[in-house]
């Protein structure tokens, strides 16, 4: 695109962010963050589509960022792991260097309900179980797939924001 | 007989006593004896070299019947080379007497240790031509001697050696000859005589041709540079220390002699050649220093780069006072003293370090290193401040020598506000240019260097068991460390003294200033390491004590493996090498440094599009190597093979010969 | 004249450490608003490092005290930078010189000190941002010395206080050809320096495309703290003396609490205006292949030394 179709382009769309729901109770602990959280996304198994739902809250429409929450490269910049999908046994071995490798506080946030019970592939012969199985869960996000907006506010339960 | 002459005197004496000694002293005693008496030659000779930077003067003469009489009387610059030197062979030697092994150790061996130091400590005392150039050539030999000392462990050495002895040969050959213009022309060997001529003849061109292609061969220049890279890497870690830390100080005063003492009216494009020689070293040199693995291959090219820095300032200074813009000119000339004495300083520190490496891992291709400040905290920080000096970083000698190379290079264009003349317009920009591309390039070098070696996970068995080099071995290169430092942080009385003993106005051209800076009033600048690391140390404790309190609340936790993906696989041989971190650059550099890559496709037998392996091969070869030197040397080859079909030892043909050539006599006569 | 300098290194070090988050918040927040997004508000750096600081820093195993001291040495090297920078006021002191070749080679201190950083700890991702790094800083440094040299010729000493100075009593030296070519191209190294577009994404979260945060990536805590400050007053004091090469008006020359509330406030303003310059000129470029990075830095390095050779023609 020219420099200048971009130029309408950002004059013509103006704000995308959809306006802010009143923000909810912050959850014990998170109060050292002080508004700033950095998020590491894990996929441990799932089928993407939460994966899809945690990109679109990161998205300008939903646009989580305005609350101080930013997806990070690596866990060492983390402070909250959003994980999503039943961990398979192939991804049990680096969730838990991922979780080693953050540094406290930390919180898990676990995304999805293949994530939190395991969901319709529990029984699967390469899924070893939900993420609770592996480490504390700190907070949940039922659905399948949640939607974006239910992500956020999880988030910000954390920002406090 | 003058103080100088009586320590000139005790200085062959000693030398005598250790060689001596070294001959005749067991086994068990020879290395820690003839170690500590090559310290004490080294001491004695670094006294006379302060005594004659004083200007005290002084001749020893020593008679013989084949040279005549051979004169050494150091004047105040000689004085300075020869404590350069001298420094370097302490240090040398001490390392030495702890590392020696095989047959370093021998008879012969200590015997060459003691005469190659002694001989290159004459050099700079030498006061004619034949005294210098007898003493040139025992350095050079003797130098021979102690690299061929590893010839039966690596058949490499033998080679490098060849190849050592035809440039050494090739380079004495040519001072030799330019010598022999100059004497021509002065009617005299002495080195007063020929100052006496001045410039202008084109003996005078020729010779001066002649010294510097003959002193840039020893100082490691482009395109004469090509043993360099072979017989560094090849030569003990001591050796390795004093030929690039002291031996090649002596090229460097050849030139010194020759356009300072000699010959100091030179036209102004004897300047630029040496810029132009100079200019194309350093960057060739640091170029091939930043691609290379092996750590003493890419000291070694580093020396290549550092002498060219220096030949720079001196063709700048030959240059500038050319034109008369005179005090940019000494500004220039001092840079060329103090890139000198820093190179001296931190290049033994670096060859003696790594030394310490192969010393403890058998190992000195970076790719095969890592690891080590853990394990070698004493090397590690002594090669940190070393690699901190080549790159030119504060707050280290190597830094003050390079930013007074820029300022008398930025200064030296003009002469209050206008331009001195279109060739120095041109000159000084491009000179600046080729300084910064050499110091950022350094830069990545000696980072890779440091941090390949030093830091991350051991890339191999011998590096992950490695164990600190004695103390004995330590010494050397603390001693070095220090020196680096403070000559960083405290630069004025040593340009100080150093500037007696090149200038008659010594105080016009440098003073000290500040906590203990430099300061060149001729041009109007002042460094003060001092004063910078005083406001760091104040911006520190601030910053320490909120440390403190930080780290105090949260505590730091281990974890077992650095972040890599989470993968499972995170095994060392993953790591960034040294290869793979010069990789970028050689990309951007593949004109000029046209690497050999060889790719191997190996596919699976039931498809093309599945592969079994992937083979790459990449070489660095040096283009002047490749390029000039095999072309000519297979040339003289096949000089070689006809010679070979001419001579076949077949009597008949020898008698065939014998006839003809009789015949030809007999029809010329004749005629 | 020494209490002076002593009291404006000081305004000077104390403005930059709370300008520096603040430009970062404000660039990213007129990145945000373009994007269509809220933002994070321009305060949003400055609980970033709180939070940093509140944490428990994790380190490998295998890395050394590298990866604790470095990031410190990073952020000294930017407060040197902020005390030897004429950004307040151009007083030209003589011994705390603004020398250019001093002050690049500071600021040389801080990306060694990084990239060794980005080496320590044994990853490929780290190493790579650490090649690549290295690899640009040594291709920018002939450009930023030329330019630091055809800068100096008007003034007649490398000393950027007194360049300043000059340049506030003459303002036609700064519209002159030389100045401008010269200009041009020490703002393409700055780009370099500070790992911006189009040399390298700031926000890129793909590692095979980092330069700067590969290098970053092994830092946690109050490691990671020093590491963005350091690199944030770095990016602060360079767009400061971009801002007050072009536009040197409002520097103080002469201390009093007029000059220096003018000085701290023209700073202020001509760094934020950089930076939001900045940031709007990010959103229309895309970043560059790293092989075509050498050939952007050689035109600047043409650039440069034009400018020297102009110099030349012109006077």
């Amino acid at each position: 695109m020219s420099a200048n179709g971009l130029v309408r382009l950002i004059a013509r769309v103006g704000r995308i962010a959809e306006t802010a729901p009143p923000a909810p109770s912050m959850i014990a602990g998170a109060e050292v963050f002080g508004g700033s959280v950095n998020v590491r996304f894990i996929n441990a198994g799932g089928c993407s589509d939460c994966a899809l739902e945690v990109a679109s809250a990161f998205g300008p429409v939903y646009d989580v960022e305005r609350y101080g929450i930013r997806l990070v490269a690596s866990p060492r910049h983390a402070d909250v792991l959003v994980i999503t999908g039943a961990v398979t046994r192939n991804m049990v071995e680096p969730l838990r260097r991922t979780i080693d490798a953050t540094p406290t506080p930390r919180f898990i946030i676990a995304v999805g309900d293949c994530a939190i019970t395991g969901g319709a592939v529990a029984d699967g012969y390469g899924v070893l179980g939900p993420v609770s199985s592996i480490v504390d869960v700190d907070l949940e996000v039922p659905g399948g797939p949640p939607e974006p907006a239910q992500i956020v506010q999880a988030l910000r339960r954390i920002t406090g924001r | 007989m003058t103080a100088l002459a009586a320590s000139l005197l005790t200085e062959l004496i000693v030398a005598a006593v250790v060689v001596l000694g070294a001959f005749t002293l067991p086994a068990r005693w020879r290395s820690p004896v003839s170690g500590l008496g090559s310290v004490v030659l080294s001491a004695v000779a670094a006294t006379t070299g302060i005594l004659a930077m004083t200007g005290i003067g002084g001749a020893l003469s020593v008679r013989t019947t084949l040279a005549g009489a051979l004169t050494f009387a150091p004047d105040r610059l000689g004085g300075l080379f020869m404590v350069i030197v001298s420094l370097v062979g302490v240090l040398a030697s001490l390392y030495a007497m702890r590392s020696a092994r095989g047959a370093e150790t021998s008879r012969s061996g200590w015997a060459a240790w003691v005469v190659f130091l002694a001989s290159m400590q004459l050099v700079p005392a030498a006061a004619d031509m034949v005294s210098f150039l007898l003493a040139w050539e025992l350095m050079t030999l003797c130098s021979v001697l102690l690299l061929a000392t590893g010839h039966r462990l690596r058949s490499s050495v033998a080679s490098a050696t060849i190849w050592y002895l035809a440039m050494s040969q090739l380079s004495f050959f040519l001072v030799a000859a330019g010598f022999a213009v100059l004497a021509g022309v002065a009617g005299s060997t002495s080195f007063a005589a020929v100052a006496a001529i001045g410039s202008g003849s084109w003996q005078v061109d020729v010779a001066f041709v002649l010294l510097l292609v003959g002193f840039a061969a020893k100082a490691e220049l482009v395109p004469l540079h090509v043993w360099v890279p072979r017989v560094l890497p090849e030569a003990p870690a001591p050796v390795a220390a004093a030929m690039s830390g002291a031996m090649v100080k002596v090229g460097v005063y050849g030139a010194l002699l020759v356009c300072v003492r000699l010959l100091p009216a030179g036209p102004p494009w004897w300047g630029v050649l040496i810029m132009a020689l100079g200019g194309a070293s350093a960057v060739y040199g640091i170029l091939q220093a930043s691609v290379n693995s092996g750590l003493k291959v890419l000291l070694a090219y580093s020396t290549t780069e550092n002498m060219g820095l220096v030949f720079l300032a001196v063709g700048a200074a030959v240059l500038l006072r050319g034109l008369d813009a005179t005090a940019a000119a000494d500004a220039a000339l001092m840079s060329a003293v103090l890139l000198t004495i820093s190179h001296a300083l931190f290049k033994t520190t670096l060859f003696l370090a790594a030394g310490a490496i192969e010393h403890a891992t058998d190992e000195t291709n970076l790719d095969r290193l890592g690891g080590l400040l853990r394990r070698m905290p004493w090397t590690a920080a002594a090669f940190g401040i070393a690699a901190l000096s080549a790159a030119a970083l504060p707050i280290t000698s190597g830094f003050v020598a390079e930013w007074t190379l820029l300022q008398s290079l930025i200064h030296g264009s003009r002469i209050s506000g206008t331009p001195v003349a279109v060739i120095v317009s041109v000159a000084m920009p491009l000179g600046v240019a080729v300084v910064a591309l050499t110091a950022g390039l350094a830069l990545l070098t000696f980072v890779k260097a440091y941090g390949i070696a030093f830091l991350a996970r051991p890339r191999s068995a011998e590096a992950a068991t490695a164990v600190e080099a004695p103390l004995g071995m330590r010494v050397s290169l603390v001693a070095g460390a220090v020196a680096i430092i403070l000559l960083g942080v405290l630069p004025g009385p040593a340009a100080q003294a150093v500037a007696s003993a090149v200038f008659t106005n010594p105080a016009e051209v440098v003073r000290s200033a500040g906590l203990a800076g430099v300061s060149f009033p001729g041009i109007g600048v002042l460094l003060d390491p001092a004063t910078l690391a005083l406001i760091v140390a104040l911006l520190a404790v601030p910053v320490l004590i909120l440390v403190s309190i930080v780290s105090r609340r949260h505590r730091s936790r281990v974890s077992e493996l650095p972040w890599g993906g989470g993968g499972s696989r995170a095994r060392p041989r993953m790591q960034y090498t040294a290869t793979s971190y010069a990789e970028p650059l050689v990309r951007v550099f593949d004109d000029v440094l046209k690497p050999s890559r060889d790719v191997q496709v190996t596919h699976l037998g039931e498809s093309r599009y599945l592969i079994e392996r992937v083979q790459i091969e990449q070489r660095m070869t040096d283009v002047f190597e490749t390029r000039v030197y095999r072309p000519l040397l297979n040339v003289a080859e096949r000089f070689g093979v006809l010679a070979r079909h001419a001579q076949n030892g077949s009597i008949h043909r020898y008698l065939a010969y014998s006839f003809v050539a009789l015949v030809i006599v007999l029809v010329v006569v004749a005629l | 004249m020494i209490g002076a300098a002593v009291l404006i290194a000081l305004v000077q070090v104390m403005l930059f450490l709370f300008l520096a988050p603040l430009l970062v918040g404000v660039m990213r927040q007129v990145r945000s608003r373009l994007e269509g997004r809220v933002g994070s508000g321009i305060w949003q750096p400055w609980r970033d490092v709180r939070k940093l600081l509140r944490k428990a820093p994790v380190r490998a195993r295998d890395s050394s005290w590298i990866l604790s001291i470095g990031p410190l040495a990073l952020l000294l090297s930017s407060l040197l930078l902020c005390v030897l920078l004429p950004l307040v006021g151009a007083l030209d002191v003589p011994w705390i010189s603004s020398d250019l070749f001093v002050i690049v080679s500071v600021m040389l201190l801080g990306v060694v000190a990084l990239a060794l950083v980005g080496l320590d700890a044994g990853t490929a991702f780290g190493g790579m941002g650490s090649s690549r790094h290295m690899t640009v800083a040594a291709l920018v440094e002939p450009t930023v010395l030329l330019a630091v040299y055809a800068l100096s010729i008007p003034a007649g000493t490398s000393s950027l206080s007194v360049i300043v100075g000059t340049r506030l009593h003459v303002p036609s030296e700064i519209i002159s050809p030389v100045s401008v070519l010269a200009l041009v191209a020490l703002a393409i190294a700055i780009m370099a320096e500070t790992s911006r577009l189009p040399i390298d994404n700031p926000s890129t979260h793909l590692e095979l495309t980092m330069m700067h945060e590969a290098m970053l990536l092994e830092g946690s805590g109050r490691d990671l703290a020093w590491l963005e400050m350091g690199s944030w007053i770095k990016l602060t004091v360079l767009l400061g003396l971009l801002g007050n090469l072009t536009a040197p008006w409002g520097i103080l020359t002469d201390v009093t609490i007029g000059s220096v509330l003018l000085g701290v406030a023209a700073i202020t303003v001509k760094v934020l205006l950089l930076g939001v310059a900045l940031s709007v000129g990010e959103v229309f470029l895309a970043k560059a292949r790293l092989f075509r990075v050498p050939e952007l830095l050689a035109g600047s390095f043409a650039l440069a030394l034009l400018a020297v050779t102009a110099s030349y023609l012109v006077a």
